[in-house]
C-alpha cells in the first residue's frame, strides 16, 4: 500500500490512501467523519431515500484498513454517526458488524458536533483524547506550544490542475502543529483547501496528502 | 363554416386583413378534442390558436380561467401577452390576460391563484408547479382550452413529456378540455399528434400552406474563414454591411459566449454607432426586457442573440436573419429563418455565416438539404421514467391519490401510452420507499399508503422540497453578477459557478456586451467593476450544443468523395486539397485514422462518420481499449464526423484497437463506469427526485454538507446494480449513446481497411476538432501518472520535498519557515 509517512512532534505517522491515519508506535488507526446512518437521517427528515448502503460501504473499507494495519486501537474522531438517532437506528446487522470489528481492540469514540453524546455501542466515549504530544479532538482549536492537534470536521479536499483537467480528492492537511483529517465516510462531500476557513488554521508551507489509489503529498493549495 | 362575429369582422377589416384559410378551419373545428396546426412562421399561428377563445369570451359570461397557453420560452409568454392585448383592447373585449413564468413576482402569483385570469400564459415548469398545489382544481375550474405553442420544440425534450403529464392531470380536473397544438414545419406531424392527443382519442392535423421557399445564401466574404474556431470575427465587416442594408437584422449564435464575443467585436467596428442590442438567457431579466422593448418599437437595427430568441416571437419588422456558425440541423435552420420577413407569403431572407472552413462544407450541405425540402429528425422513445417519478411526487403534493386512477391518467399521455402497470408500480415504489432491495426506509417512506388505499406524503412538509425541484431542464449552478458599487449595484446577468471558480480578482470577462473586471464574491454574488481593457478573458457561458443530424452528416461525407469542389468557396476547396496533400480525405468503405503530436499530447483522430452519438460511443470504447493497451488515454471528444482521442502515448498500430470482438466484450461491464453514465445518472436522479437541486441557501451552508452524485452512482452500482434508477440511467444513456449496432455496422463497412496516417502535426481536417466543446475525460492510469508527476513537481518547486516525507532515521522536520 502506497502510504505517506511523516513525522509530527517526533511522532511517526502514516497517512493511508483510504483517508485513515495510522500511528505505528501505538498500532492505532484513526478515522474521522464516518457519518454512519446519513441516508437514514436524510430520509427521516423528509429528504430523498438515498441508496441505504453507505454504512456497510464505510465499514467494509474500515475492516480492510484494520486487516492491513493490524491496529490494536481504533480512534473515531467525531461525527462517526450522522446524528445520535441514526446511531440508535443502525440495523442490527450493522451494529453486530461494528461489534465484530471492536473484538480484541480498544475502541475510542471522540464526540463530534453530529454525535455529541455516548452511543449504545461498545467502546469508550470521549470529548477528546490526549496521548503524548498528540491531542485528538473533532474540531480544530488553538493549539498549545509543543503539542500537535489532530482533528476532522471540515472534510478537506484538494483540487489540482493537471493541464486541462482538474482532480479533486479528499485530503489530509498538516503543518507541524496541526493535522486535519479527510472525511472517511462514503456519503461525505468536501471543502476545498482554498476555503477561507483553512487559512488561519494551517501555516504557510503546510502539506496536503491526497487520498485515492495512493497517498500523494503536495504543498497545500491555498 | 363558422362566421366571424361582427366585432371581429370589423376589426379584421380595420387592419386590412382577411382571415387565413387555416385560421378559419381552426375556428370551424374548435370543438375537436385535439387539433394540431402545422404552419410556417408568420402564418398567423398564434391568432389561429386564440381566435376561438376570443370569440367565446367576447360576451363576458365566462368566469375564471378559459384558456391556458403554454410556451417553451418565458419571453414568448410575455410577447403573446403583448400581442393579445392589442386586439382585446381594440375590440374592447372583456377579457383578462396574465402570464406566469419563473420571473413572475410572488404577489402576482398569489393573485393569480386567488383570481385566475381568463387567458393564462405559462411555461411547462410553471404549469407543473401549479398542478402540484392542493387548490389546482379551483384555479383551473372552467378551463375549456389549452393552446400549446411551438409544440415541435417541446416535443423534442423531457419538458414536453412533463407538460403532457400535467395536461393529463388537468384533463381529469376539466374533462371537456380541448387541446390545440401549434407547430412549425416538422418532418413527422403524426408523431407530435400522438404525443399531444389524449390517448387513445385521435388528434387531427391541419397543414397550412407552407408559403414560398426561403431565400437562403451563404455570406461570401473577401477574407477566408479560419481553419477552426467559432467566433466568425473575420465576417464582422461583411455582417455590418448587411445590417446597414436592412431595416432590422437578427444575428443568431449557437452559444451565449459566442454571442457575447461577436457583439463585442461588432460594437468595436460599429463606426456609425448603429443601434445594436444583445439578448441571451444569461442576461439579467430587466436587461432582456429592455432589449425586447426596443426591438418591438423598432429602435434597433440589429440584435445579436441565441436560441432564447429562437421561437415564434414577433419582433416586428425583421427583414434579415443571419446565422453565425453552421446550424447543425436543417429543421432548426428553416425554423430560425422563419423569423425574417414576418409576413405570410413573402419569402424569408437569411444568410449563413460559417465560422470556420469545416462549417463552410456544412453550410453548403445544409443549403442543399433546404432546397431539397429535406427535413431531419429523430424519433423519441417511450416516455422517460424519471419524468414519471417526478410527476408522481407532484401528484402527491396536490393531495392523496389512487394508484389505479393515476396509472390510467398517465397512460392517457401519448408518450406513456405503452407504459406497463409493472413499470408504473416500480416508479411509484421508488417514490415511496426508494425501491431498494434492502428495506431500509419502511419507517421513513416518502409516500405512505393509507388504510383506504390512497397514497399520500408521509410528511406534508416535504412538498416544499418537491416543488423546489420541479422541472426537467438540467441547469448548471449559476451566480448573479453585479456591478460593485456602494450597495446593490446594477445586476448584469448570471454566469456559471464553474466559470467563477476559475476567476481570480483582476480577471476580465464579457457580459451583456461590456468588459468587466472580477472583484470578488460576496454572499454568492459576483462583484465586478467596469474595465477599459480591449481583450477580455472569455466568458464560458453554457450554450446549447446541437448535434448535426445524420442526414447532414451523410451529405458532408458525400462531398469528401468529390475530386474537386466547384460549389465551395476557393479557400475551403483549397483546405480540402491541402488535407488531401498532407494526409488524405476519408473515403467510403475505408476508415481514416490520423495520429500526430499536439499540445504535448499524443492525438489520434478517427473519421468514422457514424454521427455524434455513434462517434461518442466509439470514443468511450476506444479509450477503454487504449487503457488496456497501456496507451494512457486522457480523454476524447466526438463530433458527427470524427472522434479525437488524446493521451500520453502515441498509437502505433490502430488495427488491434478496432477488434470487433474485443470492443463488444468490454461493452457491458465497462459502460457502467464511464463519465457519460455518471452525467446521465446525475440528470435523471435529479429529475426523479433522488438528488435535490443545489439551492443558493444550500450552497451557502457549505460544501461539506453535500456530496457528489458520483458517490451515489458508485454505491448503487456496487450494492444494487439492478435498481430502477440505474435501469433508467441506462435507458437514458441509450437515447444519447447510439447502441453498439451502429459501430458494428461501421466496422463491417470498413472491413479492416484502415488507413493510418502518422503525421508530424495537426492535419487540416482535424484542426476544428481541437476547439470542439464537450470533452470527456478518461479516469485511468494516465490521470494517476499525471497527478504523481505534478505532485512531485509541486513538492520540488516549493522546497517541501527536502523536508517531507522525512525518512525515519533522518533529522525530524520541526522548524518553522
Amino acid at each position: 500500500m502506497n502510504t505517506h509517512r511523516f513525522t509530527l512532534s517526533d511522532t511517526q505517522l502514516e497517512a493511508l490512501p483510504s483517508g485513515a491515519l495510522f500511528w505505528p508506535a501505538r498500532a492505532m488507526l484513526c478515522v474521522s467523519d464516518l457519518h454512519l446512518g446519513k441516508a437514514e437521517r436524510i430520509a427521516r427528515r423528509g429528504g430523498a431515500a438515498l441508496p441505504p448502503y453507505e454504512t456497510r460501504d464505510t465499514l467494509t473499507r474500515l475492516a480492510a484498513d484494520l486487516e492491513r494495519t493490524q491496529a490494536r486501537i481504533v480512534l473515531c474522531l467525531g461525527d462517526s454517526f450522522d446524528d445520535l438517532s441514526s446511531a440508535r437506528a443502525l440495523p442490527e446487522e450493522e451494529k453486530l458488524w461494528i461489534t465484530r470489528l471492536q473484538a480484541g481492540r480498544e475502541w475510542l469514540w471522540v464526540e463530534g458536533n453530529h454525535d455529541p453524546g455516548p452511543v449504545d455501542l461498545g467502546g469508550t466515549h470521549l470529548a477528546q483524547h490526549v496521548d503524548g504530544p498528540l491531542v485528538f479532538r473533532h474540531v480544530a482549536e488553538t493549539t498549545q506550544a509543543g503539542s500537535v492537534e489532530l482533528s476532522g470536521h471540515y472534510h478537506p479536499k484538494v483540487r489540482i490542475a493537471l493541464g486541462g483537467r482538474t482532480v479533486s480528492r479528499p485530503a489530509f492537511l498538516y503543518d507541524q502543529h496541526r493535522l486535519i483529517m479527510p472525511a472517511y465516510g462514503t456519503y461525505t462531500g468536501g471543502l476545498d483547501s482554498r476555503a477561507p476557513v483553512f487559512a488561519p488554521l494551517l501555516q504557510p508551507g503546510a502539506c496536503a496528502v491526497l487520498t485515492g489509489k495512493s497517498a500523494i503529498a503536495v504543498p497545500m493549495p491555498r | 363554416m363558422q362566421a366571424l362575429p361582427p366585432v371581429f369582422e370589423k376589426w379584421f377589416a380595420s387592419k386590412g386583413w382577411s382571415i387565413h384559410p387555416h385560421q378559419q378551419e381552426m375556428l370551424d373545428r374548435a370543438d375537436a378534442p385535439a387539433l394540431l396546426l402545422i404552419a410556417p412562421t408568420g402564418g398567423g399561428k398564434t391568432l389561429s390558436g386564440f381566435l376561438p377563445t376570443l370569440i367565446d369570451l367576447a360576451d363576458g359570461t365566462h368566469e375564471g380561467m378559459h384558456t391556458l397557453y403554454i410556451s417553451p420560452l418565458k419571453a414568448l409568454a410575455a410577447d403573446i401577452k403583448r400581442n393579445l392585448t392589442t386586439p382585446v383592447e381594440e375590440m374592447r373585449l372583456p377579457i383578462t390576460i396574465d402570464e406566469r413564468t419563473g420571473d413572475t413576482t410572488q404577489t402576482r402569483r398569489k393573485r393569480q391563484r386567488a383570481d385566475p385570469p381568463n387567458i393564462f400564459l405559462t411555461t411547462p415548469e410553471s404549469l407543473a408547479l401549479l398542478v402540484s398545489y392542493e387548490d389546482a382544481p379551483r384555479m383551473f375550474k372552467g378551463l375549456k382550452r389549452v393552446v400549446i405553442d411551438e409544440i415541435h420544440a417541446l416535443a423534442e425534450s423531457k419538458r414536453g413529456d412533463q407538460m403532457m403529464l400535467a395536461l393529463a392531470r388537468l384533463q381529469t380536473i376539466c374533462p371537456d378540455l380541448k387541446r390545440v397544438g401549434l407547430s412549425a414545419t416538422v418532418e413527422d406531424p403524426a408523431a407530435i399528434a400522438h404525443l399531444m392527443a389524449r390517448h387513445p382519442d385521435p388528434c387531427d392535423i391541419l397543414l397550412a400552406d407552407p408559403g414560398p421557399a426561403p431565400d437562403i445564401q451563404m455570406l461570401t466574404t473577401e477574407e477566408a474563414p479560419p481553419w477552426s474556431g467559432g467566433g466568425a470575427a473575420y465576417a464582422i465587416p461583411a455582417v455590418l454591411e448587411q445590417v446597414k442594408q436592412h431595416n432590422t437584422t437578427l444575428i443568431f449564435h449557437n452559444t451565449r459566449a459566442q454571442a457575447e464575443i461577436f457583439f463585442h467585436n461588432l460594437w468595436l467596428a460599429n463606426d456609425e454607432s448603429l443601434p445594436i442590442g444583445i439578448h441571451h438567457g444569461s442576461l439579467d431579466r430587466e436587461q432582456r426586457a429592455r432589449v425586447e422593448g426596443a426591438m418591438v418599437r423598432g429602435d434597433l437595427r440589429a440584435i445579436v442573440c441565441t436560441g432564447s430568441l429562437d421561437l415564434g416571437i414577433d419582433w416586428g419588422d425583421v427583414d434579415l436573419v443571419i446565422q453565425i456558425g453552421a446550424l447543425k440541423n436543417v429543421k432548426r435552420l428553416v425554423q430560425r429563418i422563419g423569423r425574417a420577413n414576418h409576413r405570410y407569403n413573402a419569402p424569408s431572407k437569411a444568410l449563413l455565416v460559417p465560422a470556420n472552413r469545416f462549417e463552410v462544407v456544412e453550410c453548403v450541405a445544409a443549403l442543399d438539404a433546404v432546397l431539397a425540402g429535406d427535413l431531419d429528425g429523430e424519433a423519441r422513445g417511450p416516455g422517460p421514467r424519471d419524468v414519471l417519478c417526478q410527476h408522481i411526487l407532484i401528484t402527491a403534493c396536490a393531495g392523496p391519490f389512487d394508484a389505479d386512477t393515476l396509472y390510467t391518467e398517465v397512460t392517457s399521455a401519448g408518450a406513456y401510452s405503452n407504459l406497463s402497470r409493472e413499470a408504473f408500480d416500480e416508479c411509484l415504489n421508488f417514490c415511496a420507499t426508494g425501491g431498494y432491495a434492502l428495506r431500509a426506509y419502511d419507517k421513513w417512506q416518502r409516500l405512505l399508503q393509507r388504510p383506504d388505499g390512497l397514497w399520500q406524503l408521509r410528511d406534508p412538509r416535504s412538498s416544499r422540497n418537491i416543488r423546489m425541484n420541479i422541472g426537467t431542464i438540467q441547469d448548471t449552478d449559476t451566480l448573479k453578477v453585479r456591478m460593485r458599487r456602494n450597495r446593490g449595484g446594477k445586476p448584469l446577468g448570471e454566469i456559471e459557478e464553474g466559470f467563477v471558480a476559475t476567476l481570480t480578482p483582476g480577471d476580465t470577462f464579457l457580459i451583456g456586451g461590456q468588459i468587466v473586471k472580477y472583484e470578488g464574491l460576496r454572499e454568492m454574488t459576483v462583484e465586478v467593476s467596469r474595465d477599459a481593457a480591449k481583450k477580455p478573458k472569455i466568458a464560458t457561458f453554457m450554450g446549447t450544443k446541437f448535434a448535426t443530424s445524420m442526414q447532414l452528416s451523410d451529405r458532408v461525407q458525400q462531398m469528401f468523395t468529390q475530386t474537386s469542389w466547384p460549389e465551395l468557396p476557393a479557400h475551403t476547396a483549397e483546405w480540402l486539397h491541402l488535407q488531401r496533400d498532407v494526409s488524405q480525405l476519408p473515403q467510403p468503405g475505408r476508415l481514416l485514422v490520423e495520429s500526430f503530436p499536439h499540445d504535448g499530447r499524443a492525438q489520434t483522430v478517427i473519421y468514422g462518420f457514424a454521427g455524434r452519438n455513434g462517434m461518442q460511443t466509439l470514443g468511450l470504447l476506444l479509450t477503454k481499449r487504449m487503457e488496456e493497451f497501456g496507451l494512457n488515454p486522457l480523454g476524447f471528444v466526438a463530433t458527427d464526423y470524427a472522434t479525437l482521442i488524446w493521451g500520453l502515448d502515441p498509437v502505433e498500430d490502430p488495427a488491434p484497437l478496432f477488434d470487433a470482438h474485443a470492443l463488444h466484450d468490454g461493452l457491458e461491464n465497462w459502460l457502467a463506469g464511464n463519465a457519460v453514465m455518471k452525467r446521465t445518472f446525475r440528470a435523471s436522479a435529479t429529475i426523479a427526485g433522488l438528488i435535490e437541486r443545489n439551492t443558493p441557501s444550500a450552497r451557502k451552508s457549505g460544501r461539506q454538507a453535500t456530496f457528489s452524485s458520483d458517490i451515489l452512482y458508485d454505491t448503487l452500482q456496487r450494492y444494487e446494480p439492478d435498481h430502477l434508477m440505474l435501469d433508467i440511467t441506462r435507458e437514458e444513456a441509450r437515447r444519447g449513446l447510439v447502441d453498439f449496432g451502429r459501430i458494428e455496422e461501421m466496422l463491417e463497412r470498413v472491413g479492416g481497411r484502415i488507413d493510418h496516417r502518422k503525421l508530424s502535426r495537426v492535419s487540416p481536417l482535424s484542426a476544428p476538432l481541437m476547439l470542439e466543446m464537450g470533452r470527456v475525460p478518461v479516469k485511468g492510469e494516465a490521470e494517476e501518472r499525471l497527478l504523481a508527476e505534478e505532485a512531485a513537481r509541486l513538492m520540488e518547486t516549493s522546497g517541501l520535498a527536502q523536508i517531507t516525507p522525512p525518512p525515519a532515521d533522518k533529522p525530524k522536520w520541526r522548524v518553522g519557515w
